[in-house]
């Protein structure tokens, strides 16, 4: 078993032509590209909110505030466990960091699942997909959402097993930061929504 | 020197800042359970928040945004490379969509 220790920082695995590591600069650029595409489905959003519905519920009615909150709530503090993974592997204790993404993993899980049953309850009060623009602006919003949150799920369990087999590649602290941004980005993007799609009515 | 304390010693950032502890990160997480609280809150005030109730919220969310993107994405402690080409995507975003809306006559 090897006990090397590492002599450089720790996210500096190779040397790059920017002296930053290549990997991040993609995500950082891809986060940046993401805010294009979720801006555009906002603002659809809101226009198409302010517009009459001519058939079936207004989303406005339907929303059911408490239960959002509880939703949003565990994704923020799912954050908090994205962060305390980054952390732990830092120090290289991959045990606890795996405790960390699994919980981060879970507290998604938990999300999407709040989000689904919502979905569910709005469809059975007559708000279907193809029920007017404003339903069909909705869903595609905080659908899409939802897809980004399952994928960072998925990103985190592979990485939790991936860390067990010492699969993490040259630097795994760097391998778990970078999943961490895409999902804090998950988390901003869904403080934005709760707030201009469900708290501003 | 064990094998952690290395790894934990040689992470400062580029900046020359350490960057947060684990205390520290809990701490923050509390202050963004502080605000979230205190815009549901805000549903239940709505009438008594009157025109101030979407000021409150926006700065609300503003502030969720940036302590997220600055601390828990390390953002503040990072290369100024990766805030540029957030900062790009999101002014860019906000710019063109605020133009669309106004285009539209949202406002």
């Amino acid at each position: 078993m090897s006990t090397a220790v590492p002599s450089a920082p720790v996210e500096h695995a190779h040397q790059t032509s920017t002296g930053l590591s290549n990997a991040k600069i993609a995500m950082w650029a891809f986060l940046g590209s993401d805010c294009m595409l979720f801006g555009g489905l906002i603002s659809t959003f809101l226009l198409l909110r302010a517009k009459d519905v001519v058939a079936g519920p207004e989303v406005k009615d339907l929303y059911d505030i408490p239960f959002t909150s509880v939703s949003s709530f565990m994704l923020v503090m799912s954050s908090l466990t994205m962060v305390l993974a980054v952390s732990a592997m830092r120090r290289r204790d991959g045990q606890r960091a795996r405790i960390w993404l699994v919980a981060t993993a879970l507290l998604g899980a938990l999300f999407v699942a709040g989000q689904v049953y919502e979905f569910t309850v709005f469809y059975e009060e007559g708000f279907g997909f193809t029920t007017n623009l404003q339903s069909s602006a909705f869903y595609v919003l905080t659908g899409f959402h939802g897809v980004h949150v399952a994928i960072g799920i998925l990103m985190l369990l592979s990485l939790a097993s991936m860390s067990r087999s010492d699969e993490l590649g040259v630097s795994p602290p760097e391998t778990v930061e970078i999943a961490g941004l895409y999902w804090h980005f998950v988390d901003v993007v869904w403080i934005v929504i709760f707030t201009v799609v469900y708290l501003i009515r | 020197m064990s094998e952690t304390a290395v790894a934990e010693s040689t992470h400062t950032t580029r900046s020359g800042h350490d960057e947060p502890s684990d205390r520290a990160y809990v701490g923050i997480a509390i202050l963004l359970a502080v605000i979230t609280f205190a815009e549901i809150g805000t549903y239940y005030a709505e009438e008594q928040l009157g025109s101030f109730l979407v000021p409150v919220l926006l700065v609300g969310m503003a502030f969720k945004f940036f302590v997220v993107v600055g601390w828990f994405m390390h953002l503040r402690f990072d290369s100024n490379l990766f805030t540029r080409l957030f900062v790009a995507g999101l002014v860019l975003a906000v710019v063109i969509y605020l133009v669309m809306l106004a285009t539209f006559e949202y406002f």
